[in-house]
């Protein structure tokens, strides 16, 4: 499943890249797939995903639990808890 | 009338209200200011273009629906600004004023958990923090469900 991943804040620093094209296993079924498979890239992904408790993540621009399916998604994209406003 | 903005430059925030001030009766607004304290120089705003807008105009919309409001503006600034920066203004108008007070509570309390953007503070001793999401924040908004 080719796959358009972002990363934001503090994820997008310790990754080093703000977004990038993967190809994902189809056995991945949720986010939390999803981090365990990419802490397996390089050290940056794995310091990024080490804590999933610190993690939110939105597929195709709606913000999903952890453990819910991420069904057909074209961009998923990981981050910190927002602080806006 | 619903207008939602994310920009880099800085707003008028009278003349904004002018634009809402049309005869309904109740205009209501909230303004955030970047603090400047403990040494901090500098607060960036990131954020997730593609998602941003449809988040504020939905939340816009919801407000708009539940409390009859005539008005919505919401600007929200990105990139690095300065302490005394503007960075949020939210404004409702409808035609009694507890529509528009608590429509911008509402509003203000919601874009800080469901909008995705994060703050990234600079200090004068050169270090640089992200800031962690507060935790009373996430309860604020339990009085709005």
């Amino acid at each position: 499943m080719r796959v358009t991943i972002l990363y934001f804040a503090w994820v997008r620093e310790a990754v080093g890249v703000a977004e990038e094209e993967l190809d994902l296993p189809n056995t991945l079924q949720t986010p939390l797939d999803v981090i365990a498979y990419l802490r397996t890239h390089s050290a940056g992904h794995a310091a990024a995903f080490a804590e999933t408790s610190r993690l939110r993540c939105a597929v195709d621009q709606k913000i999903i639990a952890l453990e819910c399916e991420i069904g057909d998604a074209r961009e998923i994209a990981f981050f910190p808890p927002v602080t806006g406003g | 009338m619903i207008t939602v903005r994310i920009q880099t430059d800085d707003f008028n925030s009278g003349a904004e209200l002018a634009l809402i001030e049309d005869g309904v009766g109740a205009v209501s607004s909230f303004t955030g200011i970047v603090r400047g304290q403990g040494g901090l120089i500098s607060l960036t705003l990131e954020h997730y273009p593609a998602m941003t807008e449809q988040v504020l105009k939905a939340l816009a919309d919801e407000a708009a629906t539940r409390w009859s409001l005539a008005h919505v503006t919401l600007i929200h600034r990105v990139g690095p600004l300065s302490p005394s920066d503007r960075i949020v203004f939210v404004a409702t108008a409808s035609a009694h004023r507890a529509a528009a007070l608590e429509s911008c509570v509402f509003l203000i309390d919601r874009l800080k958990i469901d909008a995705p953007f994060w703050k990234k503070e600079s200090f004068a001793d050169g270090r640089e923090t992200w800031v962690d999401a507060r935790e009373g924040d996430a309860h604020a908004v339990d009085r709005w469900r």
